[in-house]
Formats: structure tokens, sequence, C-alpha cells
């Protein structure tokens, strides 16, 4: 049986489609019910990885990470339903969108840093439940394991690899389980890949060991 | 008013709770090597009074730094932007002055030189390089010039391929608008995309045409209706009586997508559906 949603994440129906959705000010034109607004999983690997019934751990209320926050579309529903939300990314652009989607989100910590320097964030972030990675960079097994420092005794990392930003010419099978190989300092629960609604990422859970 | 305490190096240890801008600097410069109870550690210290109070800094003051820095960030980009369309010109203005060269040597030793870039790219690909006589040592310098030719052209049209993808990125709705390119040389004429977008949209119709602008405020000329928003062709495709009023519309919506792309940075396609009906409206008038 697939586990529950977390608190404040709900299925419900827009347009006549059972969809995942979230409390909260929209923030991509996504459609919306009441306070309700659905969480789009074709954009969101975080959405499918929910959407799949992946045991993310996630309750609700819970403190996160999240590196590689881009524009916002997936912090933007974490932030609805998680508690005091630190939302990295170290593109300039997209932090613009960012910070629109942190205007009325309360909970929601933009910082412009670098993923692969965590000592340059871990002065105003606390240890969190939850470390979502979704960063578009090599060496991606390093940055989760260089931000394992953040996570508490029985937190989860949720991560997605994407193949191509490893090495575009590889095969993504090869870059998934290098990726396994390299991730120091976890123990790998479940993954998934996310095809198609995400093409050669894996959706990967892990705990600290 | 903190002493060593479980503060430890949280990113408001020492800092005075009134003091923003103390704290901007120690989120944007601060480090630690690993996190700590920072809500409860500053409660503690006495920075704030309880959670929420600490939640709602930490929201104010990340906000305020990130947008500081991406505005920072963005002041880079925009030189680089200037620099890639200054660095175009240059080329393209190197390339067709060494193409005459070429052109006027090639006369010597063929009965019908043509003219151009495009001539000297010929040049380059028939002349032979025969060093065994004088007459061969000049044929292979032609040949030789001609090829610098080629590959300064070729930078040249890299340039404009690296500028129709970086300008798009740093002023979305500019680009839209003008097109990458000359939205790279209005940023450029302005001296930044932040000086573009506090420039009122007079000065906006006329960047680059200083000359004529100046002659005509010291009592010389008419006062121009265009600067190098001329090459857009919704100036230079309109009727030249109409072509003031043109000039002064699209100058009028590139000075209000600066201005979005400077301070908001979403995408307003919209702006186009607006020109594209003033202008046809201009274009329709009878004369």
């Amino acid at each position: 049986m697939a586990p529950d949603l977390p608190a404040g994440v709900e299925r419900r129906r827009f347009d006549g489609n059972e969809r995942l959705a979230t409390r909260g000010e929209p923030v991509y034109g996504e459609p919306t019910d009441g306070e309700w607004r659905a969480w789009d999983i074709r954009r969101s690997k975080l959405g499918a990885m929910l959407d799949r019934g992946m045991e993310t751990g996630l309750t609700g209320g819970e403190t996160v990470l999240y590196l590689g926050a881009a524009a916002g579309t997936t912090v933007s529903h974490v932030a609805d339903f998680a508690g005091p939300t630190y939302a990295v990314e170290f593109a300039a652009r997209p932090v613009r969108d960012l910070l629109g989607v942190a205007q009325p989100r309360s909970n929601l910590f933009v910082l412009l840093k670098d993923a692969r320097k965590p000592e340059t964030y871990a002065h105003v972030v606390e240890p969190v439940d939850v470390v979502v990675q979704d960063v578009a960079t090599r060496g991606q097994a390093r940055v989760a394991s260089a931000n394992r420092r953040f996570l508490t005794e029985d937190g989860r990392l949720l991560a997605v690899v994407k193949a191509r930003s490893e090495d575009v010419t590889a095969d993504p099978a090869e870059v998934f389980e290098a990726f396994q190989s390299q991730l120091q300092g976890y123990e790998v629960l479940e993954t998934q890949r996310l095809d198609p609604l995400h093409d050669d990422h894996l959706a990967v859970v892990a705990r600290p060991e | 008013m903190n002493e060593e305490t479980e503060s430890g190096s949280g990113w408001f240890r020492g800092i005075d709770p009134g003091d923003r801008s103390e704290a901007r600097r120690a989120i944007e410069d601060g480090t630690a090597d690993a996190p700590a109870a920072w809500p409860a550690n500053a409660i503690e210290s006495g920075f704030v009074e309880n959670e929420r109070e600490y939640y709602d800094t930490l929201h104010e003051v990340t906000a305020t730094v990130a947008r500081a820095q991406v505005r920072e960030r963005e002041g880079t980009d925009a030189q680089r932007v200037i620099h890639c369309v200054r660095a175009m010109d240059d080329v393209e203005r190197v390339a067709n002055e060494l193409a005459e060269r070429v052109s006027a040597w090639a006369g010597t030793s063929f009965d019908d030189p043509g003219t151009g870039v495009e001539y000297a790219r010929e040049i380059a690909a028939e002349t032979p390089g025969r060093d065994d006589d004088l007459r061969g040592a000049m044929d292979s310098r032609l040949g030789s010039l001609a090829a610098r030719v080629r590959a300064l052209d070729e930078e040249g049209q890299a340039l404009r391929e690296t500028i129709e993808r970086a300008t798009p990125e740093l002023a979305p709705n500019v680009s839209m608008l003008a097109g990458p390119v000359l939205a790279a040389r209005l940023i450029a004429l302005a001296g930044g995309l932040e000086a573009l977008a506090k420039q009122p949209s007079g000065t906006v119709q006329v960047l680059g045409a200083e000359d004529a602008l100046f002659a005509h405020l010291s009592g010389r000329g008419s006062s121009p209706k265009h600067g190098v928003i001329y090459v857009h062709e919704y100036v230079s495709g309109t009727a030249p009586e109409h072509r003031g009023a043109a000039a002064r519309v699209l100058a009028g919506k590139l000075a209000i997508a600066a201005r979005i792309d400077h301070y908001s940075g979403d995408r307003r396609p919209e702006l186009q559906d607006e020109l594209d009906e003033r202008i046809a409206r201009i274009r329709g008038r009878g004369d």
C-alpha cells in the first residue's frame, strides 16, 4: 500500500482530473480551487515521487533544506506543507522568481549560495528533517554527501539525479549506479526512475548512516 | 552582547538586533562548519524574543540579501554583454577595413576584384600559398591576410550568437521587443541595465544619436527623431512621416520593458502585443 501523503498535501479534482494539491498562493499558473492549488507533477520531480507513492518520510510540518530551488516551482509546494524551508539556489536569474515565491511564504528562506559549499550557509540553516536535492551540476553525489551534515539522525535525503547533468553522453543507468556508489554516509532506502514524466532522472530516498 | 555561548557561529552572533546591514553582511559572508539549533540559540542569546520573531527576521533579511546579490550579479552580466556587443562592433569594423585592403591588393593580380568581407573569403579560399618566388610570396601574404578577415568575420558571428543567447537572460522583455542585439546596444549605450531602466523614454528614443542631439541643443539642426532604435523594423520600416511617432512608441515600450527587466524580471508577453497594435495604428494613419 502506498504511504500516506504528508499533511497539507491532498489529492483533489481539478477540471475533472485528480491531482496532488497544496494550500498556498499560486505560483506558475497552476489551476486552483479555493485555497488549494494543483501540484504539477510534470514540472516537479518531488511531486512525481509523492504521486508514485515513494516512501519519502514526509509527514508535513518538517524542517527542510532544499538544494537547487531554481525559480521555486517545487519549493513553493514544499513550503506550503512543511515548516521552516531553506531554499538554496546558485543561479541569480531564477532567484528573482524565487523571491516572488518566498514573499507570501514567511517560512521560506531564500539563500543565493552554492550547494557544493555548505559551510557558506551552515551559519543560517538549522538541522533539518529532510534534504531535497535537485541540482543541475556535475558531482551530484558529492553535493549530497557534503550536505549530510544538515540532516538529523532520522532525517531523509530525497535526491533527484539528473543523468544529463553528470555526463550527456553516458548511459543514464551507469550514471545512476555511479551516483549510488559515490554517495557517502547514506543508506539508500528506495530508488525509482521517473520516466516518462521526467526522462533520465532517478529519484533516491536515503537516510544518514 | 553575546558572550561565548552556544550561539557558536550562527549568523546573528554579535549582531545588534536592530542593525539590518550588519545582519545582511553576516548572512552573505558568514560561514560555519556545521549547522546548529540556531533559532533556539538566537532566543537564548537574546537576539530575538521567540521563534516567530526569529523566523520573521530571517525571512526578511535573507530576502533582502538575495535581492541585492541578484542585482549585483546582474551588473556583472550586463558588463559582459556590453563587452560582447562592443567587441562584435570592433571585429566587424576591423574585418571591413582589412577586406578593403584585400580588395585593393587583389586588383593588382586579378582583373575583376570584388569587394567586402565576402570577397576576402573567396580570396582566402583560392589564393595558393607558394613562397618560392617574390610574386608567390606576395600572393601568399594576400591569401593569409584574407584568411584573417575570414577569421574575424567568423568571430563576429560567434559574438553575435553569444549576444543572442546572453541578452534575453539578462533582459528578457527588452530583448523580446528590440531583438537581442539591439537590446544589447541599448544596454551598452545606457551603461548597464539599471542605467537603462532609469532613463526616461525620450532618452531611450535618442540613445546613439548623441551627436545630433547635442548639435540640436546648441542650436544647430533639428532634434533627432531616433537613435540606434532606427535599426528596428518598426522604425526603419515605417513611412518617414510617421517614423517619429513609431520611434516614440517603441522607445516608450522599451523603457517600460527595461524597468520590468531590472526591477522584477518576469516576462510580459503582452508588451509585445501592445507594441504591435500601436505600430499598426500609426502605420494605418492617413497622411
